[in-house]
């Protein structure tokens, strides 16, 4: 159906919402997402049974976690649509990628960028105090 | 009907013959693709034949299914990748049988194929094709709901993955009606979408005088317009002329070259006469690579249309700029030269030879000379100064010569050319005014009428039935003519014969008289050629060929005055002509025909189009006309040209301007492609054609048709889909708003004897509950009504489902037959009239109404069965019997799916699987002979080497290139690490592109492969495949799917498309660099099957079993076989069901592969799919007896509740139906000859405790009834019942039931009969209709007990590790697509224990099990794939938690305390690993090294060499790679 939605989603392929493992989330974000979307069968229309409804409580436990650690948890969603849904992800996709937008960046991705500058500010300070030595 | 145990058994062919091991499957809707499935997988070689483009059947086009609310296309769609990949289904699309011959094991079969016209090995479904496609038609798929376009996929999934066109068999009336042979649809349907250029193209291929042609021709194209009988023709000629003045007037943007011409060819050609006809074939000739020279007399070409036709109808600038774009070809002019003797001009010939004269340099002439002598009056007067022919009056208007001629002018004649000379006499300065005088009467004038009101508009003033008789002259000047009336001008033959009457005779004042009166030929410069009647050339019709050998001639000089379009006809038949002279080619007998007889033409494919008249083309206003010879047609606009366009009907369908084959990059298209028959050599044929809607327009009652916002239920279905022409969105058509009530009506075309379909369709009900449903969850304040008759949810859940939407979701069901329905004018509501249940005539008003219409065969198909051979019932379905209902009339033909009765998809994949294992047991000893496996080189060891991969970045033609810089993403990638080879290629799919990767790997000694391309879904398997063909494991490859989630949707931004696309590579690369290779397994397959129960469902799926060569173990509790089945003594076609059942058990008992064990039952199961390990006990034997086997059949039945009320078991006289059935059948019943009988339906169930139907009550009582009314005439019967549910065929019997006097009195649950037992049986009961209890005294009460599963069920349930339903009977894998198999692997169910059905489902669904079966019996062993999870021992806590999680009990602890995954059953969700605490479990291909590695190759950018763990630790059952600790990264991009 070739139909548009915002250019900052990327697919990650599982072969049920029942393979996702919370770490994955996690990793997810500490890498820097600012925000997952976790796409399942409908429910009652899982291939392998009840792998969506698993996800879900799975999801759920997830966005309390990141709750817990001040992420806001609406950064994490699980939708429900079945493969002849096309329109439905394209606006799905639409409306987290404009949620993620009022959200904000990441605090996460914000924390990390502040702590590689530190970082990298406490390198240079270090390398300039070598050359004060040597020189 | 006999049983025929012949055809029960296996056999080799009566000729004593092998059988062949190939079956032809007829029809790919589900039922085909299932058989096709389970024949496939079982060893056989299967054709599968498809009359449309695509397989998936009627199913593809639903939304949702019932009653599970599955996605269909998410069901069926995996189904139709696996038959696509199948190597041995052969999909023959767009086919049908022609013939067939031979017998059971023998078949010869010739099918027809159609032409696809396009390639399906190089189409690789881009589009770009349909993107070209300037044809847009309504979509079968959606039923005319939507758009498609002439070249399609009927729906994205489609399977084959190819486009195709479907052309209208007949021609398409313009097109055929024009003599030249321009495309006319195709320049129209390009027009329609602005590709101006394209249009102008199209019309040159045939028309080398587009904007002369688009202005002066007679058009037969629109006489023959389909429009004509809507409104009025498509104004095809203007929008020619349109075309061709667009592309001249823009001659700077638009590029206009002639096209280049054939190879030169040495024989050089000359064309006498340089008008339409001369120039046509020069043209053509010229294309082929001749010289051609045109002569003419006159100093400019262009003939007729120069000197004859007036310049305010043909500016002289346009004819020059097209004669001219022609000279440009390379065609040579002479002009002012007048030839004589055209054989002269011939290098050597007969004529020359004999005269002695000169030699010419031509190999051949054509003479194209016209005619321009005009026809004499014959009258005194005629040689006056002022008397003009009236050709030599517009040749000197036409060259600019003012003529000097008087103020008063009369013309003479009535023709085109009269006309012509008339108005050319209003534009001369000094006229005052032009007179017309005629034979004919004014409708017979034989000039167009158009032509004659322009002229009368302009001020020419005609004289009609009048003759002249005289010129009237005064000193040599022309005074006025003297008429005589003329009575008639043609006789009864319509030949041209004038009386006249010298009685009335009248004159007209005129100075000068021009006369047009026919043309003549001035025979005398054509000498040697040989002249006719006019002086016309004698020339053979077909050939053009003249008496002079090498002399061809045609146009006007031949047929007299034509039109122009009939001169160039001429012209391109004689170019033809003239090559095949040239080439010493024979010239054909008979020319292909150009006839546009009706009969051959195409009808209108849009007959509902709106009516919308044609746009007028703008003329000049008359006062502005006269001043001069300015031309009077202004032309279209582009937006009118556009819009006049845009009214084509497109009736040939496809239009056939070729811009698809220019579109398409790989070449596929090939429009010439040609219908094929091919010979196939089967054993078995199976007819699983499906069935087509009742044809609602003829129920014309209900608005369908005429009234928009009815819609018929698959349309509903196509609105309902997320991927249908709303969206998913419920509007109405007229308006495109949300309706507020919405009313179904059922049994539209069923249950109906006014349309002979007496029966019913089964699942209609359930259909219109299930839209209901879905429609209230679109809408949830929609109002829902279904109009029922009778409520007919007989299947497994299903009136749960109903119950459901009526009082969760609040639809509303009421009973009644619907009269009619009407269209309020303004609102286009719908205004429903029914009969209430007091009958009384109500009448409500919706916004929407749904049509459920019923199942009907096909025309095509009933004719297909015709030359099969096989005998159809009444209603062109196949006939079957109730014990035999998988086999037709010709033994080894065998019939699946709703071609044998309208049946739902639970019944017809049942079925399908069942007719697949009849023709598996006919043709058992062909077992694997035609089928071929795939053999690939050794696998190449790849562990210790460092990753290096191998990136090909695929254009996709321009669907991915266009959009995303491939480019930029290759260079990207070469940068990343591991990567040792990077490029890009048009279609990586295509065949020398695989050549190219397996070359690569080899040559870069690749270890990894991406393929950025196009969705895994349909094409991992391919390059899996190229892997595997380059020694490479499988599962190192990684697809990323840059085209449907990088070039396609983000189309608008291609900047963003391109980033995300060198993410996703980047990600995939990560991820293949931890991938390993993975090893497919396989587990041995031991011994054969274990029936448990020995009924009609257990024996039947042993014999089918057993018949086809596996051993089977039968195992019955009871110490006889048979089970429920010895109750029924007859089926309700009256076939025996005692001499079936005996029959049966004889040849159980006497079959040497069945071991029957009876009062037996099975106490232990062990093992997995392939091999099983039962432990049975017989009565009164400890140990008992161990058996190994492959599979698992539950056949254990199920049995009759008997009921605790209405005085069950304390009256003798109240009995169930199956006792009355075992009574009657035993001829055990006494009854006074005038007793009555009561039979209560629905007798403690479809309530509370038990709410489910036992579906064959109703059929049941209506059978008993039928045999007591039979044996007792006198008796009273009555059926006392809430929903007849006599479903199918059953239907005929219940009418029948009625018809012999039986009484139904329906009865609400709230308020069933009342029964008082006080020594008589008194029943009280309500009858809705008269409103009042009524009371009756039964003999005999027969009560309708439901039929409930076995009490040991749930044991077995637990032994076999198998679900059962909130009811009690077993659970399947999948309601709709796997009725035959339990969730786990080599485990099957059949029969009553499944659910409650007759004795013919049974029979099929026995079948359907060892036709499922088979797939595992008939192997030595089964792959187990690789894609699973596995157990990492040290790290097991033994909790338990994945056993738990598995929904398929694949994980179980094992010897050690540790889990363990069985291969064979897990399923590989990887639901376990998610949940294992220990993280212990990993799937494989899904580990989670590889996934984080995608996610860090995503966002890191930091997925560095030195970052590479080893993936896979000792874990996986893999060798750890050595390459992370050992070697260096490899230099990049050397070999």
């Amino acid at each position: 159906m070739r139909l548009q939605y915002p250019g900052n989603v990327r697919v990650l392929r599982f072969p049920c919402t029942g393979k996702i493992e919370p770490n994955y989330i996690l990793t997810a974000f500490e890498r820097g997402v600012d925000g997952v979307m976790v796409a399942g069968c409908l429910e009652g229309g899982c291939h392998f049974l009840e792998g969506n409804l698993r996800a879900r409580r799975r999801i759920e436990r997830v966005r309390q976690l990141l709750d817990e650690i001040g992420i806001e948890p609406e950064r994490l969603e699980m939708f429900n649509l079945s493969s002849a849904e096309g329109p439905r992800f394209a606006a799905i996709a639409t409306e987290m990628s404009q949620r993620v937008a009022r959200l904000g960046p990441s605090p996460l991705r914000v924390k990390r960028h502040k702590v590689e500058a530190g970082i990298q500010q406490m390198r240079e300070e270090g390398e300039a105090g070598l050359r004060g030595e040597a020189g | 009907m006999t049983l025929n145990t012949q055809r029960l058994v296996p056999s080799s062919g009566a000729n004593g013959k092998e059988p062949c091991g190939a079956v032809l499957i007829c029809g790919a809707g589900i039922a085909g693709i299932q058989a096709s499935l389970d024949l496939a997988e079982s060893g056989f070689k299967v054709y599968l034949l498809e009359p449309s483009l695509a397989i998936g059947g009627k199913m593809a086009m639903l939304d949702k299914t019932f009653p599970t609310g599955d996605c269909a296309m998410c069901i069926i769609s995996p189904k139709l990748v696996a038959v696509g990949r199948n190597e041995n289904i052969e999909i023959i699309t767009l086919a049908e049988v022609e013939k067939i011959s031979g017998e059971a094991g023998n078949f010869e079969v010739v099918i027809r194929q159609r032409p696809r016209y396009v390639d399906s090995s190089r189409c690789n479904a881009c589009g770009d094709c349909a993107e070209a496609c300037p044809v847009t038609l309504p979509s079968e798929f959606d039923r005319g709901l939507g758009g498609r376009k002439a070249i399609f996929r009927p729906y994205p999934q489609a399977i084959p993955n190819v486009f195709g066109i479907v052309k209208s068999e007949r021609r398409a009336p313009c097109k055929a009606a024009c003599p030249a042979g321009v495309n006319v649809q195709g320049y129209v349907a390009l027009l329609a979408k602005g590709k101006i250029k394209e249009a102008y193209d199209v019309i040159r291929e045939r028309c080398p005088l587009p904007a002369v042609c688009g202005r002066i021709c007679q058009h037969p194209c629109e006489t023959r317009c389909n429009r004509k009988d809507l409104d009025e023709p498509v104004s095809a000629r203007d929008l020619k002329r349109f075309a061709a003045d667009y592309v001249y007037a823009h001659r700077e943007e638009i590029q206009d070259v002639p096209p280049q011409p054939a190879a030169p060819q040495k024989e050089k050609v000359a064309v006498i006469g340089g008008g339409p006809a001369g120039l046509t074939a020069a043209v053509d000739l010229r294309m082929l690579g001749y010289a051609v020279t045109v002569f003419d007399a006159n100093p400019l070409l262009g003939g007729m249309l120069r000197y004859g036709i007036p310049r305010y109808r043909l500016p002289a600038d346009v004819l020059d700029h097209e004669i001219q774009y022609l000279l440009d070809m390379g065609i040579e002019a002479k002009t002012s030269t007048r030839l004589t003797d055209p054989a002269k001009l011939l290098k050597s010939s007969a004529a020359a030879d004999g005269n002695g004269s000169e030699h010419g340099e031509f190999n051949a002439v054509f003479a194209a000379v016209g005619a321009w002598l005009s026809g004499k009056l014959g009258i005194p007067g005629e040689d006056a100064k002022d008397v003009w022919p009236g050709l030599k009056f517009l040749h000197e208007v036409n060259t600019g010569a003012r003529p000097t001629i008087g103020p008063n002018v009369l013309v003479i004649g009535g023709g085109d050319v009269a006309m012509d000379a008339a108005r050319c006499a209003r534009r001369l300065p000094g006229v005052k005014s032009v007179h017309l005088a005629c034979l004919e009467r004014r409708e017979e004038m034989p000039a167009h009428s158009w032509e004659a009101t322009e002229a009368l508009e302009e001020g020419v003033i005609f004289h009609t039935s009048i003759g002249p008789t005289k010129i009237l002259t005064e000193n040599e000047k022309v005074t006025g003519v003297a008429f005589r009336a003329c009575t008639r001008v043609f006789d009864e033959a319509g030949k041209f014969a004038p009386r006249f009457d010298d009685a009335q005779v009248s004159a007209l004042a005129a100075d000068t008289v021009i006369v047009t009166i026919g043309q003549g030929v001035d025979a005398a410069a054509l000498a040697p050629v040989a002249t006719g009647p006019g002086g016309r050339i004698l020339a053979d019709r077909e050939t053009l060929a003249t008496n002079v050998s090498g002399i061809f001639a045609g146009g006007d000089g031949v047929l007299g005055p034509v039109s122009l379009v009939d001169a160039m006809a001429h012209g391109h038949r004689a170019a033809q002509a003239i090559h095949r002279y040239l080439r010493g080619e024979t010239q054909p007998a008979n020319a292909p025909a150009t006839s546009t007889s009706e009969e051959k033409l195409a009808p209108n494919p849009q007959p509902d189009a709106k009516p919308e008249p044609r746009r007028p083309m703008p003329q000049a206003a008359v006062g502005e006309r006269l001043a001069g010879f300015r031309e009077i047609d202004l032309g279209y606009s582009q937006e009118e040209a556009i819009a006049e366009a845009r009214r084509c009907l497109s009736c040939g369908l496809c239009s056939e301007c070729r811009l698809c084959e220019k579109a398409c990059k790989p070449g596929a298209i090939c429009h010439d492609m040609a219908e094929k028959t091919r010979t196939l050599q089967v054993g078995a044929v199976l007819l699983t054609p499906g069935f087509e809607e009742f044809d609602a327009t003829k129920r014309g009652e209900f608005g369908y048709g005429f009234a928009p916002n009815v819609v018929t239920n698959v349309q509903f279905e196509r609105i309902l889909s997320a991927s249908g022409p709303t969206a998913g969105h419920v509007v109405r058509p007229s308006d495109g708003k949300t309706p507020k009530r919405l009313a179904f009506i059922q049994c539209v075309g069923s249950r109906d004897t006014g349309c002979d379909n007496d029966y019913c369709s089964s699942v209609c009900c359930m259909a219109a509950t299930k839209e209901a449903i879905l429609a209230k969850e679109h809408e949830p304040d929609l109002d829902i009504t279904i109009f029922f008759l009778d409520l007919r949810a007989f299947g497994k859940d299903f009136d749960r489902y109903c119950e459901r939407a009526k009082s969760q979701l609040g639809v509303r069901y009421i009973r009644s037959f619907i009269s009619r329905t009407y269209e309020m004018p303004g609102t286009k509501n719908l205004r429903v009239v029914y009969a209430n249940d007091a009958v009384q005539q109500v009448e409500e008003e919706f916004d929407m109404v749904v049509l459920s219409l019923g199942l009907e065969p096909s025309g095509s198909v009933q004719e297909q069965a015709e030359r099969l051979g096989v005998v159809l019932n009444r209603w062109g379905f196949s006939e079957t019997s109730e014990l035999c209902p998988l086999d037709t009339s010709r033994p080894g033909i065998f019939v699946g799916g709703a071609f044998q009765e309208p049946k739902d998809i639970p019944d017809t994949v049942m079925q399908a699987s069942a007719a697949a294992a009849r023709a598996m047991t006919l043709l058992a000893p062909a077992r694997g002979t035609c089928v071929r496996t795939k053999t690939y080189p050794p696998e190449r060891d790849v562990t210790d080497e460092p990753p290096r991969v191998g990136v090909f970045v695929c254009h996709c033609g321009s669907n991915i290139a266009s959009v995303v810089d491939v480019r930029a993403v290759v260079e990207r990638t070469r940068e990343l690490p591991y990567v040792a080879f990077a490029d890009h290629n048009l279609y990586t799919c295509a065949d020398d592109t695989q050549n190219l990767i397996k070359d690569t790997i080899a040559a870069y000694r690749l270890n990894r492969v991406i393929v950025a391309s196009c969705t895994p879904r349909t094409h991992e398997p391919i390059f899996r495949d190229t892997l595997r063909d380059a020694g490479l494991n499988p599962y190192l490859l990684e697809m990323a799917n840059i085209r449907d989630q990088c070039s396609w949707v983000h189309s608008q931004n291609p900047q963003e498309a391109t980033a995300k696309a060198i993410d996703l590579v980047r990600m995939a690369v990560s991820r293949v660099a931890r991938s390993v290779p993975l090893v497919d397994e396989t587990a041995p397959v031991r011994g054969g099957a274990l029936v448990v129960g020995g009924g009609v469902a257990g024996m039947t799926a042993a014999l089918a079993m057993a018949d086809q060569g596996f051993p089977v173990h039968l195992v019955e509790k009871q110490r006889a076989l048979g089970g429920t089945a010895r109750e029924i003594h007859t089926t309700l076609d009256g076939q025996d069901v005692g001499a079936f059942l005996d029959q049966t058990i004889a040849r159980v008992t006497d079959n040497p592969r069945i071991t029957v064990h009876l009062g037996s039952r099975v106490a232990k199961v062990d093992g997995h799919v392939g091999s099983f390990t039962s432990r049975l006990l017989c009565d009164g034997d400890g140990a008992g007896t161990e058996i190994k086997h492959g599979v698992i059949v539950v056949a254990t039945g199920a049995t009759e509740q008997k009921p605790q009320t209405y005085g069950y078991g304390s009256d003798a006289r109240v009995l169930t139906q199956l006792e009355l059935s075992g009574r009657i059948g035993r001829d055990d019943l006494d009854l006074p000859t005038n007793a009555t009988v009561v039979m209560i339906q629905c007798v403690e169930q479809r309530n509370q405790e038990r709410p489910y139907c036992s579906r064959v009550c109703c059929t049941t009582a209506v059978k008993n009834a039928l045999l007591l009314r039979a044996r007792f005439p006198a008796a009273r019967i009555m059926v006392l019942y809430r929903d007849m549910r006599t479903y199918g065929f059953r239907e005929t019997a219940y009418r029948r039931a009625r018809e012999e006097g039986v009484l139904f009195v329906r009865y609400e649950p709230e308020r069933p009969p009342q029964l008082d037992l006080d020594g008589h049986l008194r029943l009280r009961l309500y009858e809705p209709a008269v409103g009042r209890d009524l009371l009756v005294r039964p003999d005999l009460l027969v009560l309708a007990a439901p039929v409930v599963p076995r009490a040991d069920r749930g044991e077995l349930s637990e032994l076999l590790r198998v679900p059962l339903n909130a009811d009690g009977f077993f659970l399947e894998a999948h309601m709709k697509l796997r009725p035959v198999d339990f969730a786990s692997e080599g485990l099957f169910l059949c029969g009553t224990a499944h659910a409650p059905k007759f004795i013919s489902e049974t029979i099929s669904q026995a079948n359907a099990v060892a036709g499922r079966a088979a797939s595992i019996l008939s192997r030595e062993e089964i792959p187990v794939s690789s894609q699973i999870a596995w157990v990492d021992p040290d790290k097991c806590i033994s909790c338990m938690t994945c056993v738990h999680v598995c929904p398929y009990m694949a994980p179980h602890v094992g010897l050690n305390n540790k889990a363990e995954v069985q291969g064979t059953v897990c399923m590989g969700c990887g639901s376990c690993t998610s949940d294992c605490p220990a993280r212990a479990i990993t799937l494989r291909n899904y580990a989670s090294t590889q996934i984080v590695a995608a996610i860090d190759g995503l966002l890191t950018g930091r997925a560095q060499e030195p970052d590479l763990e080893p993936v896979f630790p000792e874990q996986v059952g893999v060798a750890q790679p050595r390459w992370h600790v050992s070697q260096p990264a490899p230099a990049k991009g050397t070999p």
